[in-house]
C-alpha cells in the first residue's frame, strides 16, 4: 500500500515547504511546538515497533535517546571546535554545519541501536514485566554514568590538546551538556519523521512486520510455525532504539531544550510508553495522533497550570479504563470502519 | 571494624525500609502479576502524613516533649490512612481492569502515581516545598559498641519492621486469611470455585501492602527528616529499588522480599562506604540485571514452566 518512494518524496517536500513558509508565519513558539512533536513523534512510532509490534515492554525508551543526544552533541560540539575554533551555528541550510549535525545524529543512531542491541540480548531470557525492568534498570545506569561525566571543555586550545576519550567523557555531569549549537529545525525533524513513518508503515505491512506482530500475539505459537523469536525481538530492540537516538539528535540540537540526564530519565520513557498505548498498541497513525495530542495537551492546559499534572494523569485512568485499546487500537486511520464504508 | 560495623547497622537499618515497601509489591505481583507503580507513592504519602500529623500535634515547636505514645500513634493513623488509600485505588482505578491486557493495568498504575505525586504537590495537601519532619522521639544514643554509636531511632525503626514483618508473616502462613491469600495467587478462578471471596482478598491484600508501605514511610521520616516534595525524583528511585528488591528475593514471595530487602540495603550502603559513594545506584541495578540473567525468578522464586 506505501510503496516506491513517493511517500519520501513527499515527505522531503513538505519538510522543504514548512521549513521555508512556517518560520515568518507562524512565528517562534509555533516553530518550536511542531518541532517538539516532530520529535516526540519519532519517539512514538519507534517504541510502537517494540511495544505495539512485537509486544515487548521496554520503559527505558528515553535512555537510547539520551545515548543519541549526547554521542550527537559530542560529535557537532566538539567537531565544531576542531573544525571552526567555536560550537556556533555555521549559518545556511545544508552547509558544513548542517552535514556535521545530520552526520552527528546518525552516529548518535548508530551507538543507540548498538546499546539497543546489548539492551536488547537479555530479552532472550526474559519475558513482560522482567524486560521492562531491565529496561528501566539501563536507563537508570545510563543516567548515573552520565551525571558522573566531567565538565564540558570550553575553549578551542583545550579541545585540540585533549586527547579523544576526555572529549568523549567531558559530557557535563549532571548539569547537563550546555553550549550545543541550535542545529535541530523543522526541515531536518520532519525529514526524520518522512524517514521514521515510511519504516513503520513498510514493516508492519511486511512479512517481518507480520512476524513481529506473531510474537505479540503469541510467542509459543509463533516460535512453532518458525519464526526466530529471539532475532526478531533483538532485531526490534536495535531498529527502535537507534530512531530514537536520531529523536536525542535532534532534541539535544533544539532550541530551549536542555541535554541533562535528568531531562532524559523514566519520566521521559513513561510519557513516550503512555503516546503509544494512548495511540493504540501498534498502530502508527495512532501513535503520530498521541504524540500531537499529548504534546498539545500540556500547552492547551498551561492556563490553569496547577491542574495540569492532575487532570492528565486521571485522563489517562480514564482511558484505560473507558477506551483500554487505545484511540485506533490496531488499526492505521485510512482503516477505521466508518472511512471505509465511505469510500466503497 | 568500626566502619564496618557502622556500615553493617545501616544496612539493617535501610534495608528493612526496603523489606516493608517491597512485601506491598510482591503481594500484589503474586496476586495480580502487576507491578503497582503507585506503591511508592502510597510510601511517600505515608511519610507526609506522619510530618503533617507530627506537625499538627505540636512537634515542630522547639519545646516539644518527645513521647512514645504520640509516636506510636502517628505510626497507626497513618497506616491506617494509606491503607484506605490503598483499599479506594484498588476499587477505583484496578478492579475495573481485572480482565484487561496486563500492559492497561501498567499504564493506569503509571497514571495513579502520577495523580497522587501531583495531587500531593497541590498546596491544599502538601506544597511544592520540602519540609523538615519534625523529632517525635527523643534521638538518644543508647550506647556504643566498638566505637559505633547505637542510636535510639536506628533501633526503634529495625525493631518495628522487622516486628511487622513477622506479623505478616504469620498473617499469611498460619491463618485462614492467609491461606486466602495464598490461594488466589495461586490461581484466582480455582481458589473462586472453592468459596474464596477473590474480590475481597485482593482488596485486603492492597490494605495490607499500603498500610506496611505507610509504616516505611514513618519510619523513613523519623530516620531522614528531610522531606522531599512529593513528586521528587528521589522518592521514584527508592520506589524502583525497593521493588528491585522484591524482584531479587523472587517476586510472589513473601519472605524472599524481606531477603531482597535486607540485602539490597546491605549491596547499597557497603558499595557505597568500600566502592564509591557517587555510584550506589549502579549497585542496586547492577545487581539486578545480573539476578534477572543468572535466576530470572529471583533468589527464593520457583521457575513456572509455561503450558502451551
Amino acid at each position: 500500500m506505501i510503496k516506491g518512494l513517493a511517500p519520501l518524496a513527499a515527505g522531503l517536500a513538505l519538510a522543504v515547504a514548512m521549513q521555508l513558509s512556517a518560520g515568518p508565519i507562524i512565528g517562534p513558539f509555533a516553530v518550536k511546538l511542531l518541532m517538539d512533536i516532530g520529535i516526540n513523534v519519532i519517539l512514538a512510532v519507534s517504541l510502537n515497533i517494540v511495544n505495539g509490534f512485537t509486544g515487548q515492554f521496554s520503559i527505558g525508551h528515553a535512555g537510547f535517546m539520551a545515548v543519541g543526544g549526547y554521542v550527537a552533541g559530542c560529535f557537532t560540539y566538539y567537531g565544531s571546535y576542531l573544525i571552526w575554533g567555536a560550537p556556533r551555528v555555521q549559518a545556511g541550510w545544508l552547509s558544513g554545519g548542517d552535514l556535521l549535525f545530520v552526520g552527528g545524529c546518525l552516529a548518535g543512531a548508530a551507538v543507540a541501536g548498538a546499546a539497543g542491541f546489548v539492551v536488547g540480548l537479555p530479552s532472550l531470557r526474559l519475558r513482560g514485566d522482567y524486560l521492562a525492568i531491565v529496561t528501566l534498570g539501563f536507563g537508570e545506569i545510563l543516567r548515573v554514568m552520565l551525571q558522573r561525566t566531567g565538565d564540558v571543555v570550553t575553549s578551542a586550545e583545550e579541545v585540540r590538546a585533549a586527547s579523544w576519550p576526555t572529549l568523549a567523557t567531558s559530557l557535563g555531569g549532571s548539569l547537563g551538556f550546555s553550549g550545543l549549537p541550535y542545529y535541530t529545525d523543522l526541515f531536518w525533524v520532519y525529514v526524520f519523521v518522512a524517514v521514521t513513518l515510511l519504516v513503520a508503515l513498510r514493516l508492519k505491512f511486511s512479512s517481518l512486520g507480520r512476524a513481529f506482530l506473531s510474537i505479540r500475539e503469541n510467542e509459543i505459537a509463533a516460535e512453532a510455525v518458525g519464526v526466530n523469536t529471539t532475532r526478531l525481538k533483538v532485531r526490534a530492540f536495535v531498529l527502535a532504539a537507534a530512531f530514537a537516538g536520531i529523536a536525542g539528535g535532534l532534541f539535544a540540537h533544539e532550541v530551549g531544550t536542555s541535554l541533562n540526564p535528568r531531562e532524559l530519565g523514566f519520566q521521559k520513557s513513561f510519557d513516550i510508553v503512555i503516546m503509544v498505548v494512548l495511540g493504540g498498541m501498534g498502530s502508527v497513525s495512532g501513535a503520530v495522533l498521541a504524540a500531537i495530542v499529548l504534546t498539545l495537551l500540556p500547552e492547551a492546559l498551561r492556563g490553569f497550570s496547577e491542574f495540569r499534572m492532575p487532570i492528565y494523569a486521571l485522563a489517562l485512568i480514564l482511558m484505560m479504563i473507558l477506551r483500554p485499546q487505545g484511540i485506533l487500537g490496531l488499526r492505521e486511520v485510512w482503516e477505521l470502519p466508518w472511512l471505509r464504508r465511505r469510500r466503497s | 571494624m568500626t566502619k564496618f560495623l557502622q556500615t553493617l547497622m545501616d544496612g539493617v537499618a535501610v534495608g528493612s525500609l526496603y523489606a516493608l515497601i517491597a512485601l506491598g509489591y510482591t503481594m500484589v505481583y503474586g496476586i495480580l502479576q502487576f507491578i503497582n507503580f503507585a506503591h511508592s507513592d502510597v510510601f511517600v504519602l505515608g511519610a507526609w502524613i506522619s510530618y503533617t500529623l507530627a506537625v499538627g500535634l505540636g512537634y515542630a515547636a522547639a519545646d516539644a516533649e518527645p513521647s512514645v505514645l504520640a509516636a506510636v500513634g502517628i505510626l497507626l493513623a497513618a497506616m491506617a490512612a494509606c491503607g484506605a488509600a490503598g483499599f479506594t485505588i484498588e476499587r477505583l482505578a484496578y478492579r475495573p481492569l481485572r480482565r484487561a491486557p496486563r500492559l492497561n493495568v501498567l499504564i493506569t498504575a503509571i497514571g495513579v502515581s502520577l495523580l497522587l505525586q501531583n495531587v500531593g504537590q497541590l498546596k491544599w495537601f502538601f506544597g511544592t516545598q520540602p519540609q523538615r519532619m519534625p523529632s517525635v522521639l527523643a534521638d538518644r544514643v543508647l550506647g556504643s559498641v566498638a566505637g559505633v554509636q547505637v542510636h535510639l531511632v536506628d533501633l526503634i525503626g529495625a525493631g518495628t519492621a522487622l516486628a511487622l514483618m513477622l506479623v505478616l508473616d504469620r498473617l499469611i502462613f498460619h491463618t485462614r486469611l492467609g491461606r486466602a491469600m495464598r490461594a488466589v495467587s495461586h490461581d484466582t478462578t480455582v481458589a473462586a470455585l472453592m468459596g474464596i471471596n477473590v474480590d475481597a482478598v485482593i482488596s485486603f491484600t492492597f490494605v495490607l501492602g499500603s498500610s506496611l508501605a505507610a509504616a516505611a514511610g514513618f519510619l523513613y521520616a523519623m530516620k531522614y527528616p528531610g522531606l522531599n516534595q512529593p513528586a521528587h525524583a528521589t522518592w521514584v528511585l527508592l520506589g524502583l529499588k525497593a521493588f528491585v528488591a522484591a524482584v531479587i528475593g523472587g517476586i510472589g514471595n513473601v519472605r524472599g522480599a524481606m531477603l531482597g530487602g535486607i540485602l539490597i540495603g546491605f549491596i547499597e550502603l557497603f558499595g557505597a562506604a568500600y566502592l564509591s559513594p557517587h555510584l550506589r545506584d549502579i549497585y542496586v541495578f547492577s545487581i539486578l540485571i545480573l539476578v534477572l540473567l543468572v535466576r530470572p525468578s529471583g533468589i527464593l522464586g520457583r521457575a513456572v514452566a509455561e503450558k502451551v
